[in-house]
């Protein structure tokens, strides 16, 4: 369907640019981060979610603030969709202690308790209990929130993905498990790590609802998760594959010499940023718009660096606090 | 207040109950634990008066319901997560290792979680080398968890409630072997803060350190060791992380002398630890090396007689004190 400029509500265009703004705002934070890492400003490991972005911004459109959102190591644009700041995001990855963790969790753990971004976790599957258990609180206290745990493909091999999926499924909670099927485990294509394609097809041994989408277009993520999401507040669980994919290597360490430069590039022109930007144009938004919008997108991000550069190192005084509740246990 | 009689686990089950009671978001998990009453029966009637919000019964998925017993804890409830064994915690480790101990430092200190993981620890009767381990030591070297294990009823009691009441995840080792075995319970004590220990028999020539089941091994021998004329003091550790170092120093200074006793590998360990803190801390004092009383270095073997000759005896402990007295 091409959008109409003259019969569609502004609250949609409205609502597109927002979303719009918010993947750009993922992207160019990413870019930076890659630029930050190869200075040496950033160490470790560093997983980027360019390309993937939609996946992000559509499916935290689809929830409420008071909604729990769970993700692996690459939680960079999971963790700004739901509303943390880039300047808290950079200073986490620049180690300082103005970051959301203080500068203990780095570029794998971001996390916002207040905004309900609960991690940034590095263990592969082992944070998909852990969201059954968030959500599994809800139902326990009666509360009406939702948690989206969000995973690769490359996750849907190990036990505990199995184990959450299962409990989830027995105890009805209120939960949408949204496996981001990037096309890679790592280095290892689909056919090599998975006997099936379709990775919803595991959700039908759980007696589990499931969905499936190809990622072109933000609003379609946003509506396939509003279902998901609709689902889990009345006590059934879903597993939704979003079929997606990295521009970039796994991580910073990974030139990604297991895909052909034409299979990127075809991925490329189907990029969802392209798709929305396009879309907001057919929508009667002017090009001087857009470019101030991203101009301004633009300044928070080199708002956010300036912030991350100029921020202190924490104190070795947070070690013992960070590490027990209550007194330190030696 | 009266002074009552219990089994440890009737006393386990007691801290449950009353903080059940005193708390809504505490809940109890695990493979078992309410239509069945209890594996060992120390959940025994938590369904009937609690119901199965409160009592839940699990698939055999250590790692899934103890991840989720984490991830509730980590939004606010208080989940007591029964191991059939700890031996079966194994599976679950990586839960343990890399969410409920390291939550809290990866988010910056913005998370807390208040998690109890309980079930018997340690060797029960010939159950053979899988279900044998004596898990604390794993879990005692990590930094973001605390460790009890009580020897006692009372302590069974207090330590569980102030495990529940604890903010940080606990891991509580119990001992099938002394599920049945009765002791007093004086109802005037609440709950027993961690990390003090106690000397549960005074003696001078020499500190023998241990904690579960070995504390009453170590009775057990001092009692042996008294009629020979030797008196041993015993100090009951009660809890491993935390690790009261002041009791056990304060010991060692007295009686110069110190033999730690306890069940697993000797490699490394609880007993490698307190070694390590008391010629740290109290080398002057010393007038021996310190040593220790362990599971031989082998799994743990079928048969009756070559696994009691592996688990630490009396006649082991008494035989180790004697020869670091008549060095």
């Amino acid at each position: 369907m091409t959008p109409n400029a003259e019969s569609v509500v502004p609250d949609t265009r409205q609502h597109l640019e927002d979303m719009y703004r918010r993947m750009v705002l993922i992207r160019r934070v990413e870019e930076e981060c890659a630029r930050a890492y190869a200075l040496g400003k950033i160490g470790g490991f560093l997983h980027l979610y360019i390309g993937q972005e939609a996946v992000a911004v559509g499916a935290v459109a689809a929830i409420e603030p008071t909604d729990y959102v769970v993700t692996t190591y690459r939680d960079h644009g999971l963790a700004i969709a739901k509303g943390m700041s880039a300047r808290a995001c950079l200073a986490e990855l620049f180690g300082k202690a103005t970051g959301c963790s203080k500068g203990l969790g780095g570029s794998m753990h971001l996390f916002d308790e207040e905004r309900r971004f609960m991690g940034g976790h590095g263990i592969v599957g082992a944070h998909i209990p852990l969201a059954a258990g968030i959500a599994f609180a809800a139902k326990y206290r009666g509360e009406s929130n939702v948690t989206l745990c969000f995973f690769g493909e490359g996750a849907v091999s190990i036990g505990a993905f199995h184990e959450g999926l299962s409990l989830a499924a027995l105890w009805k909670l209120p939960i949408v498990f949204v496996c981001e099927n990037n096309e890679y485990a790592m280095g290892t294509p689909l056919d090599r790590s998975l006997s099936i394609a379709d990775v919803s097809a595991k959700a039908l041994s759980y007696g589990m609802a499931r969905d499936r989408l190809f990622v072109t277009d933000v609003l379609d993520v946003e509506r396939t998760m509003a279902a998901a999401v609709a689902r889990a507040r009345a006590g059934h669980p879903s597993l939704v594959e979003v079929r997606t994919y990295r521009f970039r290597g796994h991580s910073m360490s990974d030139p990604g010499k297991y895909r052909s430069a034409n299979e990127v590039d075809k991925h490329k022109a189907n990029d969802p940023l392209v798709r929305a930007r396009r879309d907001l144009l057919a929508l009667g938004r002017k090009e001087d718009e857009l470019k101030a919008l991203e101009a301004s997108v633009e300044d928070e991000v080199q708002d956010a660096v300036r912030f991350a550069e100029a921020s202190p190192e924490p104190d070795a005084s947070i070690l013992e606090t960070a590490t027990y509740a209550g007194p330190f246990a030696s | 207040m009266a002074i009552r009689s219990l089994r440890y686990r009737e006393a386990l089950r007691e801290a449950m109950i009353e903080e059940m009671e005193r708390d809504p978001a505490v809940f109890i998990l695990g493979e078992e634990v309410g239509h069945y009453d209890g594996a060992y029966k120390v959940t025994e009637g938590m369904l009937a008066k609690f119901g199965e919000r409160r009592v839940l019964d699990t698939p055999i998925a250590e790692a899934g319901f103890a991840g989720i017993a984490i991830g509730a804890a980590i939004v606010g409830l208080r989940p007591v997560v029964e191991f059939m064994t700890w031996n079966f915690s194994a599976v679950a480790f990586d839960q343990i290792l890399n969410n409920a101990a390291k939550l809290r430092q990866m988010s910056g200190g913005q998370l807390k979680c208040p998690i109890v993981f309980r079930g018997p620890n340690g060797s029960a009767k010939q159950v053979g080398s899988q279900h044998s381990h004596a898990m604390e030591h794993f879990y005692a070297t990590i930094p973001g968890l605390k460790v009890v294990a009580p020897a006692f009823s009372q302590d069974a009691k207090g330590l569980l409630k102030t495990a529940i009441r604890d903010d940080d995840p606990v891991c509580f080792m119990e001992s099938e072997t002394l599920y049945s075995v009765k002791g007093d319970v004086d109802d005037a004590i609440d709950a027993i803060p961690f990390g003090v220990a106690q000397v549960v028999r005074t003696g001078t020539r020499c500190t023998l350190v241990a904690y579960a089941r070995m504390t009453h091994v170590c009775l057990e021998a001092a009692k042996i060791l008294a009629e020979q004329g030797v008196e041993v003091e015993v100090v009951d550790l009660r809890s491993l992380r935390p690790l009261d170092e002041d009791t056990i120093i304060a010991s060692v200074q007295k009686t110069h002398y110190c033999v730690v006793v306890h069940e697993g590998f000797p490699y490394g360990g609880v007993g490698a630890e307190v070694a390590d803190r008391v010629q740290r801390l109290a080398f002057d004092s010393l007038d021996g090396p310190v040593l220790r009383v362990t599971n031989f270095d082998v799994p743990m073997p079928y048969n009756a007689n070559l696994e009691q000759l592996c688990i630490p005896s009396a006649a082991r402990v008494v035989a180790t004190v004697e020869r670091l007295l008549s060095r």
